[in-house]
């Protein structure tokens, strides 16, 4: 029979061994993650000079201010677009018969395949004034001049907002295939039309999905490189380009690792506010 | 116009439901609700029990055949416009709102006042005697609780019929009997017709003012409890409500509702015949293991048989007896464990025997 010290010594060693095989992503992450990202909150505070005055630009700098919330537009439209539609194909995978899920989940997962650049790319290609779709609208005569659709607002919302599909259907769905449709069902035998057992009974169940696609929409949004940088045609500076532009070519090491610090802050802040609202280790799976 | 009070609440009217084409979920159904009544669909699963009673909610429609309600055709009436509550198996409340919200959720769909539905959720929380619970989330209820308001969301809108899909399969089976009590009960004061889905063969017997058995896609037989009991029609319906002893015999002669027969192993049995046999036709003859006579009782009755113990169980109200008899050690017994009862030990020789009327010669 085992002894209570027995059991003890089982449980340390079985743990004991899984912590072993996930230490040298630890050890890894650490050196490669922690240490760097320490670096840049520290020259934030030291270049050029030690204090705070980096941050300080935050309050007078009107070309700093612009950026930020030129990207928390960006993000915001982004997050409101992608959810509005990512609600409607998650809705139509619910609702699907096996088979056509898989195929739904296939081809939602299929972006993720291809690179962010070569999506770019292939956006500029398609929106530009002598692109496809500009060329067939053209020649359907719904319009006589090219839509300026690309290297502009448009053009970047269209690009961040396909980038970020997948992550809001797949939070979705994963959301609503909870969702017991009994309830939908019920509602109706109470008397509530199709629209009315929707909006009283599914969408309110569907709060905890939405709450966090659009919390990771927001925040990988707020971070975009790439994308703005190509579809953007440099009109729309988000602030991942204009850090880049203060590392790279200004060299103002102090205000880009500033404006990195922000918005790491800004996303633990954002997480930390929706902690206090909803579960979020329930919301992102765990 | 208010229809005539002979008229019945529900009427299913040559109703055919298949699914996919070929299987018929549910065939040539011609079924009465009455008013008030209480009525229940028995059968096991896949009998078309609930397929009927979808059908009826309007959550699926006929294949072909109408349903009526009060008169009024309702086959292509959507689900929301029927005007029937509905008690689901897994209770299916809304796990977003209040117990309060949850049983005004009937009345804000139709636009009542609040003041009128305050009152009337009041109401109707008291009926389920559940009176002070209303703030809370249905998570925080027990299953009986859950149950109590699923009815009471049902019926808070004072509807002319409630469906109940097997609402009490998910209970434990003291919490399900005290239910079951409860419901009927509810019945009686409300004055509201009630159709209620279940396999439960006591739970039918224990509720309902009439039982609709059926089986494998048809209706089989419709009769209050205690005549689908004591005078199943067929050999399905003996053997589905109760335990059945069921012999395979042959009808020698037919005389007037009664027969003589012959089983297999040659023994003359007479039996009542509620279905005219002709001579030489194939029937099962059965008796309830309740109404079987022992030892000294079994010297008057017409059907009298030697038989040998073979197991006793003792079930504390009553014992069972396991005998061979027949060429089979399969016939049972019943006795109730009154008071003098006499004690029974395996391997012991015994005479049975049972009245005409006890015995049932069924065809096939």
């Amino acid at each position: 029979m085992p002894s209570p010290s027995d059991g003890r010594m089982a449980w340390s060693m079985r743990h004991g061994a899984y912590w072993l095989a996930i230490l040298p992503a630890v050890a890894m992450l650490a050196v490669l993650y922690l240490v760097p990202l320490a670096d840049v909150l520290v020259t934030s505070v030291t270049d050029p000079r030690l204090g705070l005055d980096n941050y300080a630009l935050l309050l007078t700098s009107t070309s700093v201010q612009k950026t930020l919330l030129t990207t928390l537009r960006i993000a915001a439209l982004t997050t409101f677009i992608t959810l509005l539609l990512g609600y409607a194909v998650a809705y139509a995978m619910r609702a699907a018969s096996t088979g056509q899920q898989r195929l739904m989940l296939f081809c939602v997962l299929l972006p993720f395949w291809i690179s962010v650049l070569v999506r770019s790319f292939a956006w500029i290609a398609l929106l530009g004034s002598r692109g496809p779709v500009n060329a067939g609208l053209m020649a359907w005569g719904i319009i006589d001049e090219p839509l300026p659709l690309v290297r502009n607002e448009t053009g970047l919302l269209i690009g961040m907002v396909h980038v970020m599909l997948p992550y809001a259907v797949l939070t979705l769905y994963a959301n609503m295939r909870g969702i017991d449709v009994r309830l939908v069902a019920a509602a109706r035998s109470l008397g509530a039309s199709r629209f009315q057992a929707f909006r009283m009974v599914f969408l309110p169940l569907t709060r905890p999905g939405l709450i966090g696609a659009g919390t990771l929409v927001f925040i990988l949004s707020l971070g975009f490189y790439v994308t703005p940088a190509l579809l953007g045609g440099g009109k729309v500076l988000m602030i991942a380009e204009y850090v880049a532009v203060q590392i790279n070519d200004t060299l103002r090491w102090g205000l880009g690792t500033m404006l990195a610090g922000t918005l790491m802050l800004s996303v633990l802040a954002a997480l930390w506010a929706l902690s206090r609202v909803v579960d979020v280790k329930r919301l992102f799976g765990a | 116009m208010v229809p005539p009070v002979s008229e019945p609440l529900v009427r299913f009217v040559n109703v055919r439901k298949s699914y996919d084409g070929t299987v018929d979920a549910v065939r040539a159904l011609d079924l009465e609700v009455a008013r008030s009544e209480f009525l229940t669909l028995l059968g096991p699963s896949g009998s078309g029990k609930t397929t009927t009673l979808t059908m009826l909610a309007g959550f699926e429609r006929p294949t072909e055949g109408r349903i009526l309600i009060d008169g009024e055709d309702v086959t292509d009436v959507p689900v929301e416009k029927r005007g029937i509550g509905m008690v689901f198996q897994n209770y299916a409340l809304f796990p977003n709102m209040t117990v309060a919200e949850n049983i005004a959720f009937p009345l804000r769909v139709r636009s009542v006042s609040r003041a009128e539905t305050a009152s009337k959720v009041a109401r109707a929380l008291s009926m389920v005697r559940l009176d002070g619970f209303g703030d809370r989330k249905p998570q925080q209820l027990s299953g009986g609780q859950q149950q109590r308001v699923a009815v009471a969301r049902a019926l808070v809108f004072e509807p002319r019929l409630i469906l109940l899909d097997e609402p009490l399969g998910a209970l434990d089976r003291q919490l399900r009997e005290q239910m079951q009590y409860e419901l009927k009960h509810l019945h009686q004061r409300l004055d509201v017709t009630m159709v209620y889905v279940t396999h439960d063969q006591v739970e039918a017997m224990t509720m309902s003012d009439r039982v609709a058995v059926f089986s494998t896609g048809a209706l089989r037989q419709v009769a209050e409890p205690r005549r689908l009991y004591e005078a199943p029609a067929s050999l399905f319906v003996a053997r589905f409500l109760g335990e059945s002893n069921a012999l395979a015999a042959t009808v020698k002669r037919p005389d007037d509702g009664r027969c003589l027969a012959t089983l297999a192993t040659g023994e003359a049995v007479t039996a009542t015949m509620p279905t005219a046999c002709a001579a030489g036709a194939a029937v099962h003859l059965v008796v309830r293991p309740e109404k079987i006579l022992l030892g000294q009782a079994a010297q008057a009755a017409p059907n009298r048989f030697a038989a040998r113990i073979a197991e006793v169980t003792f079930l504390g109200d009553q014992t069972r007896l396991r005998l061979a008899a027949f060429g089979a050690d399969d016939f049972i017994v019943k006795l109730a464990n009154t008071a003098g009862q006499a004690s029974f030990a395996p391997g012991a020789e015994i005479d049975i025997g049972w009245q005409t009327e006890d015995c049932r010669a069924l065809a096939e």
